[in-house]
């Protein structure tokens, strides 16, 4: 047996690692919380690191799972060693391949990072619900449960696979797994190779299509043979656990880690036995194994090998002593009568005792469980339930464990108090922003101490859903036994609060262990800090003995120029207050795992960091805790009273970090959610505001347009309306002719702003005495926080400015219209956002939206607020995600819906038509509805029509009630990002582009995969780089508007705000306007180019001067007038392209790593823009004949596809 | 005819050096000087804010997105190398491989916040000698002349401390006591002065009330300033002098060389007309040395300087009187 070497990596490297050594070609798709994995073998890959054969793998980026899944698919075909990662979603999208690959009995292992399926709403989160639903495919099944698993039995998987030729899915619980950073036992190359059967590669590669010895696979087979067909490979399937169990013993043998296909562990002679799988079983364990030692009759089965399933491996490790079987699924199959495990445990069970095989005297009682859906927690307390549950007479035969179902009761209770012995165990907890590195710091502690000590460790970090402004929660474990526990840290010996103001926010010392130590990045005197906290917060340090450090943090980092960044300041003070390492150990290993981290950003950072760690703990206090709380402040309410009973009850539990409390009856059944909820969330993110001075203003409006969250807007309206406001409320004359004697204000929401900079950067306008003060500047939030908050409670009241009074709908009337998307999480000074909230301006109150999964619809929709909103007549966008691949198909389908009802109504409009009064239904069915004055007059002929319809009493009638709403235009949105529209979804994009239905796309273009971690997509440009291109992307943009304007009846506009506000306008009212498909691509600045995002705009203005990014408007209907439907809204390119690119660190870290091929892409990509703008230049001059006007058709059967009046 | 000079104590076959531009930009391009004739190569300046700034900004902007959000633990790959001042010694070394002829690094700055150490990188990379540019705008009210003098000098010492090789200081002409301080920085260890920096030129947009940056190239005009501060050193400071700045034919270098340079810097003259024009000034000026019966440029090297011209005074002050009265 070899010495192993100890690595401290998180679940997805361990399986990554395995399977890029043992694979030639590899091919890709991100999707959370798999990505990880394609990632490292992308970057090992482009870093020449090869596999166990001594060649570098081939890792090609496909447009979807389905496209991976083909790309494997055909290279297992030709004879390489292949693998991919995916999960969720993606593995769905994998299915078509999966029974083939299976079906031609193909070596080939994928590893899965299992994640929930979409239901009634999205989770990246951890179940069995993906892998479950390709139990029927063919492949093999192996479940990890740790991250040293994931790491051994990828390599069992891979093995195994080659031997039996049966597919392995090798998956391990999404985040829980994946994520967790534990220290492990690295499978060396030697040991790796010895597992792996060179005469099995040889088989298969002389089983690759080839020429030289062709075959012929994929044929099509009648009912006369494919049955037989299909049941020959059945030896293969019989074979197959055998191999695993080889494959597990040869890995024991080189490494002395032992692993079965079911594994028991507990009392001997248990009677109550937990079967389980993935994660969850390494809490049963410790569970089990506890209770076991006490003499408590309990036992536990692991599942590893779920296909084939093994009928008598199960049996030969159950004890022959149990009486009861909880089986414990992490997936839910409604209307089934269990679970999958479960009914493969029964099936199991009924089968052995059918044919006289069962081990069993009396067979045991067999009851199911389903717990940790979505990564819901499972904790010893609720294993511990499960067990006293089985212990019963009569046990639930069927129940949930983990939740509170007060609607269909099938929970069972659970004391939350119940623990595992953890006395040998340090636990701890930091609670910080995602800005600060808290995360990233606490990573490093992990692994200086994996490293460093003997000591076994966890990390497990949870994020909130927000991309600006992020809370981030570490869970820190070490402990001299192996750690088993597979849940949250809820008693903590240590507890860190990175952020001054999450202590009247958060309660973090909920989880703090009695007598346990805590850390407070403080501001100011460390004398002074108590009386700051909150009664709460002081009544618990006093009851639970706290031992109290605090540190002001950012001062010293601000110091050393180290701006908002803390995290290795905090770190060492950990490493002091802790005493895991001797003191000195401890800031020798932290600099080191700060060269490590940081030396790849520069020696300035590394010194910088390293300046700080040196002066930490001279300026950490410990601060004695008073007898008794003195604060006579107590910690706001979540949401104010005022918010709606939904978001008091339920969103404002949520907000508190307690929402595993919320019962089943707190939700809808559907996933149908209340809009509206961000506006209760006061996040109070900004350090500075905008402040407006009214004496500079112009009065554009051009700050409120380009705000990333409706966090600063303008409206006009009557003096009189200016009654009794706040003593600081601003208002000035309103200075066009378009509203003479109104008055105009910007106001700011002081607690919903982000501080992005976007508003001040765009102002145009400037004291001309002083030009460096402008119509808004940016002051400290907090000494404005109350009076700008009543300002704008005032401002919200005012009138809204009706859409009739607005002269220009432009890029500056637009934004007198109130907003209908606000206060979103996406990332301050986000790109995208300003094209929503214009959309939603624009259209709102009749907007249907359907949004491809991506950060529009996470910032659009992940809970626990999400910023969708209603105007004062409650009507508002209808939004709804459906998947990432098919948004064009489901908006599609939202435009057939809507032409359905309004043909239905018409119909009834004119069946009724008697009476329903002389002139009201030619009005309904001939309205011109082209502008919004026309759209107000139908809707309140809808309503005329209401009334008339009270009087009639036929059915009819009551039917066209029902539908008479869509007598009214209503505008359907597909908005997504580019991964969405440029890859995954194109195919389906483009068929709906293709028909002449009368759908506006809104493509969010951030050049990448931005929500998953800035994966190049087709819309990546030339030489920037992106994971998955990390040298640089060595081809062009897809010019995805030139493909939809050939087809000559599509709308198509490329816009940018930051470059010109009234284009963007202009095109968004104009694709609306437009009867048939409509293509908007928005250039959208995004976190993942690498720049600060202030200055997006002003970068979006030089994509568009140096011609990168061209803007035009390509109108089908100028067509008709005889003039070119091209209009090119860019002159030509004056700027450097050198220039633009030289401000984005995408670009520059590939001129950092390879100036020649940075220079070729620099030169590649100004000529690129100087042909797109001959190109464009020519398009816009081509005019096509005119045809001569035809005598009226008589009104023909609407095909589908066709444009309804 | 001997044009050989020496500077910076590096023996050159003649005084025309490729000055700091963007000529020296491209590994590519500089054998192409090197082929040309030029006698030395000095880089566009490794600024302060290029040590610092741009790779604590990226910093700054990939590591306060990353570790925040579950779906991603960052938004951009690794990069392969970093910011810095890294990028210019890889450059550094791709043109002293490139090239067989001195390669003169420079160096920009003014605080006294640790950048000077990136001199010694500097000589590491291949450096054979260092320009050390530390031009200073002076505009903060509570910093006075005296302060700023001292700090550029402790500079130059520190620099100095940090590398074995020999480092030029490239001055401003705008000091009260210009000969003062040259001697001070003279005596604090400069082995050569480069006469004088060139400032971007700045406009006022009257609409936009905006500074509007640009660097236009030089003219043979623009060479009396440096005529008379080079006159006013030679002789009289142990480093050796360079002109940089209004260097475009070999009248000039003629020029230069009577007030005392060792070397002339071109960098205008070779943007405008192309490596090329190298040679063309080489050879017009062995022809003017022959035509005028010069034997050795060490012949006239200062003999219009301060010390040696019987009138100083016509560098000076009296000058204009004797014009204008």
């Amino acid at each position: 047996m070899s010495k192993a070497r100890c690595i401290t990596i998180d679940g997805n490297e361990a399986a990554a690692s395995v399977a890029f050594r043992v694979s030639e070609v590899i091919a890709i798709y991100p999707i959370t919380p798999s990505s990880t994995m394609a990632e490292l073998c992308d970057e090992w890959a482009s870093r020449g690191k090869t596999n166990l054969w001594g060649v570098v793998p081939s890792v090609a980026e496909m447009q979807s799972e389905g496209g991976a899944a083909g790309a494997v698919h055909g290279a297992l075909q030709a004879g390489a060693l292949s693998t991919t990662f995916t999960a969720s979603q993606g593995l769905l999208l994998m299915i078509p391949n999966m029974y083939k690959i299976a079906g031609e009995l193909t070596p080939f292992t994928m590893h899965v990072a299992a994640r929930t399926l979409a239901t009634h709403a999205l989770s990246i989160f951890g179940d069995h619900s993906d892998v479950m639903a390709v139990r029927q495919t063919g492949f093999a099944l192996l479940c990890s449960s740790s991250v040293q698993e994931a790491h051994d039995l990828a390599a069992v998987a891979h093995a195994a696979s080659l031997e039996s030729r049966v597919p392995f899915l090798h998956f391990f619980d999404g985040f829980r797994t994946s994520h967790e950073v534990a220290k492990i036992e690295e499978i060396g190359d030697d040991d790796l190779r010895s597992l792996i059967s060179e005469d099995a590669i040889a088989a298969h590669r002389r089983r690759a299509l080839t020429p030289d010895r062709p075959v012929l696979r994929g044929t099509a087979q009648n009912p006369d043979v494919f049955f037989q067909a299909r049941e020959a490979a059945n030896g293969f399937y019989d074979a197959c656990p055998g191999i695993v169990e080889r494959a597990m013993a040869a890995l024991e043998r080189r490494t002395g880690r032992r692993y079965a296909l079911f594994e028991y562990s507990g009392h001997p002679e248990a009677e109550r036995v937990v079967v389980i799988m993935g994660s969850g079983a390494e809490t049963t364990q410790e569970t089990v194994e506890e209770l076991a030692g006490r003499g408590e009759k309990v036992g536990m089965l692991k599942v590893r090998l779920y296909r084939p399933f093994s009928r008598s491996a199960f049996l030969k490790a159950l004890p022959r002593s149990a009486r009861g079987l909880a089986v414990l699924d992490r997936t839910k199959e409604p209307g089934s009568l269990g679970d999958p495990l479960y009914l493969d445990v029964m099936t199991a069970l009924g089968e052995a005792r059918s044919e006289g095989a069962s081990p069993f005297k009396a067979d045991p009682l067999v009851v199911a469980g389903r717990y940790g859906l979505s990564s819901k927690e499972f904790t010893p307390a609720m294993v511990k339930s499960v067990l006293d549950e089985l212990g019963k007479k009569a046990p639930r035969r069927h129940f949930t464990i983990g939740i509170v179902d007060d609607v269909t009761h099938t929970s069972l209770a659970w004391e939350a108090s119940y623990r595992t012995r953890a006395d040998d165990v340090s636990t701890a907890l930091f609670y910080g922003l995602g800005a600060d590195g808290t995360v990233g710091a606490n990573k490093n502690s992990i692994k200086i101490i994996g490293q460093e000590t003997d000591q076994h460790v966890q990390g497990y970090f949870v994020y909130d859903s927000k991309k600006s402004g992020a809370i981030t929660v570490s869970h820190l474990r070490t402990s001299p036994r192996p750690i088993r526990s597979t849940y949250l840290v809820d008693q903590a010996r240590f507890v860190a609060c990175h952020q001054f103001e999450f202590t009247s926010k958060i309660d973090v010392l909920e989880h703090a262990a009695p007598g346990a130590a805590f850390l407070l990045n403080a501001p100011g005197e460390p004398g002074e800090v108590w009386d700051r906290l909150p009664r709460e917060m002081q009544e618990q340090m006093v009851e639970k003995r706290i031992r109290f450090f605090v540190i002001d943090a950012f001062a010293l980092a601000k110091r050393a120029g180290m701006g908002g960044r803390i995290n290795t300041i905090m770190q060492t003070c950990f490493f002091a207050i802790s005493g895991v390492l001797p003191k000195d150990k401890a800031i020798a290993d932290i600099k080191k795992a700060i060269e490590k981290t940081y030396g790849k950003r520069g020696p300035e950072v590394v010194r910088r960091n390293c300046e700080v760690v040196d002066q930490a703990l001279t300026h950490m206090h410990e601060v004695p805790v008073p007898k008794a709380a003195s604060a006579k402040h107590r910690r706001p309410p979540i949401v104010s009273e005022e918010a709606p009973d939904f978001v008091r009850k339920v969103s404002a539990v949520m907000l508190a970090g307690k929402g595993d409390l919320l019962p089943v009856s707190a939700f809808p059944v559907d996933g149908t959610w209340p809009l509206g909820t961000a506006k209760w969330e006061k996040r109070n993110l900004a350090l500075e505001i905008p402040v407006w001075d009214t004496t500079v203003c112009i009065q554009c409006n051009q700050c409120a347009l380009v705000c990333p969250h409706a966090a600063i807007r303008a409206k006009v309206y009557e003096p009189a309306a200016l009654s009794d406001p706040p003593p600081t409320f601003k208002s000035t004359p309103y200075k066009g002719p378009e509203f003479k004697g109104k008055v105009y204000t910007i106001q700011v929401a002081p607690e919903d702003c982000t501080g992005c900079n976007l508003c001040v950067n765009v102002c145009p306008a400037k004291d001309r005495t002083n030009p460096r003060h402008k119509a808004i500047n940016m002051e400290p939030q907090a000494p404005l926080r109350d009076a700008e908050r009543a300002n704008y409670d005032f401002f919200l009241a005012l009138p809204e400015t009706s859409r009739a009074e607005i002269g220009r709908l432009d890029h500056k009337g637009s934004q007198f219209l109130e907003p209908l998307f606000e206060y979103s999480g996406a990332c301050s000074g986000c790109g995208e956002t300003p094209y929503l909230k214009l959309l939603t301006q624009l259209f709102g109150d009749r907007l249907l939206m359907a949004n491809a999964t991506g950060c529009s619809s996470i910032y659009g929709g992940n809970l626990p607020t999400t910023p969708y909103t209603t105007n004062r007549d409650g009507r508002g966008p209808a939004w709804s995600n459906s998947l990432f691949e098919d948004n064009a198909e489901f908006g599609l389908g939202f435009r057939l819906a809507l032409d359905a009802h309004a043909d239905a109504a018409r119909f009834l409009v004119r069946h009724l038509a008697p009476r329903l009064g002389d002139t009201l239904p030619a009005e309904l069915l001939e309205a011109d509805q082209g502008t919004d004055a026309g759209i107000t007059a139908q809707r309140d002929r809808v309503q005329a029509l209401r009334s008339a319809l009270k009087r009639l009493e036929v059915p009819e009638a009551r039917r066209l009630e029902e539908i008479a709403d869509y007598l009214v235009k209503k505008s359907v949105w597909l908005v997504g990002g580019d991964g969405w529209a440029y890859d995954i979804g194109y195919g389906g994009l483009d068929h709906v582009l293709a028909g002449r239905w009368d759908v506006n796309v809104l493509v969010l273009d951030t050049e990448v995969y931005s929500n998953t971690g800035g994966q190049q997509s087709k819309a990546t440009p030339l030489g920037a780089a992106a994971k998955f291109a990390v040298a640089g992307k060595p081809v062009g943009k897809k010019d995805l508007g030139l493909l939809a304007n050939m087809y000559g009846h599509v709308y198509v506009a490329r816009v940018a705000f930051g470059a010109k506000m009234a284009q963007t306008t202009q095109a968004f009212l104009e694709a609306e306007a437009y009867p048939g498909p409509s293509l908007i691509i928005a250039y959208s600045h995004c976190i993942a180019h690498g720049y600060d995002m202030a200055q997006g705009a002003a970068q979006q203005k030089l994509a568009v001067d140096s011609g990168v990014w061209p803007l035009y408007r390509f109108d089908p209907r100028r067509l008709v007038k005889g003039e070119p439907p091209m209009h090119l809204d860019y002159a030509e390119p004056k700027a450097r392209v050198a220039d633009y690119m030289r401000n984005e660190a995408r670009f520059r870290m590939v001129e950092r790593a390879d100036p020649a091929r940075f220079k070729r892409f620099l030169e590649e990509a100004q000529s690129a823009a100087r042909k797109r703008y001959s190109v464009y230049q020519q398009l816009a001059g081509i005019k096509v004949p005119v045809d001569e006007p035809q005598a009226p058709a008589p009104p023909p059967e609407a095909p589908a596809g066709d444009v309804k009046p | 005819m001997n044009l050989a000079t020496r500077y910076l104590g590096l023996a050159l076959p003649h005084p025309l050096v490729v000055g700091a531009g963007p000529l020296t930009d491209d590994a590519d391009k500089v054998r192409h000087l090197e082929d040309e004739g030029a006698a030395a190569l000095v880089l566009r300046s490794l600024y302060e804010e290029d040590v610092k700034g741009e790779q604590m900004a990226a910093f700054f902007y990939s590591e306060s997105h990353g570790e925040s959000f579950a779906e991603a633990s960052s938004y951009s790959p690794d990069p392969e190398r970093a910011f810095g001042p890294e990028e210019y010694l890889d450059h550094l070394r791709r043109v002293k491989q490139a090239v067989g002829i001195p390669v003169i690094a420079s160096l920009n700055g003014m605080s006294l916040d640790g950048w000077t150490s990136s001199a010694r990188l500097l000589e590491q990379a291949g450096a054979d000698a260092i320009e050390l540019n530390i031009y200073h705008a002076a505009s903060d009210p509570s910093i006075g002349a005296a302060d700023v003098e001292r700090q550029m000098i402790q500079i130059v010492r520190e620099v100095k401390r940090e590398v074995r090789i020999p480092i030029a200081v490239k001055l401003s002409p705008l000091f009260t006591a210009f000969a003062h301080f040259a001697h001070q920085v003279d005596a604090a260890g400069a082995d050569g002065m480069v006469l004088f920096n060139r400032f971007h030129r700045v406009d006022i947009d009257v609409l936009e009330l905006e500074v509007i940056r640009t660097l236009e190239l030089s003219d043979s005009s623009d060479l009396q300033r440096r005529l008379r501060g080079i006159a006013a050193l030679s002789g009289r400071v142990r480093a050796s002098l360079a002109v940089t700045g209004g260097i475009h034919t070999a009248l000039d270098v003629v020029k230069a060389t009577m007030a005392g340079a060792h070397v002339t810097q071109m960098v205008s003259a070779l943007l405008r007309n192309g490596p090329g024009h190298l040679r063309v000034v080489r050879e017009a000026l062995l022809l003017w040395m022959e035509e005028n019966e010069w034997g050795s440029l060490d012949e006239m090297r200062g003999n219009m300087s301060f010390e040696r011209i019987p009138d100083p005074a016509a560098y000076e002050r009296a000058n204009f009187i004797k014009l204008f009265r």
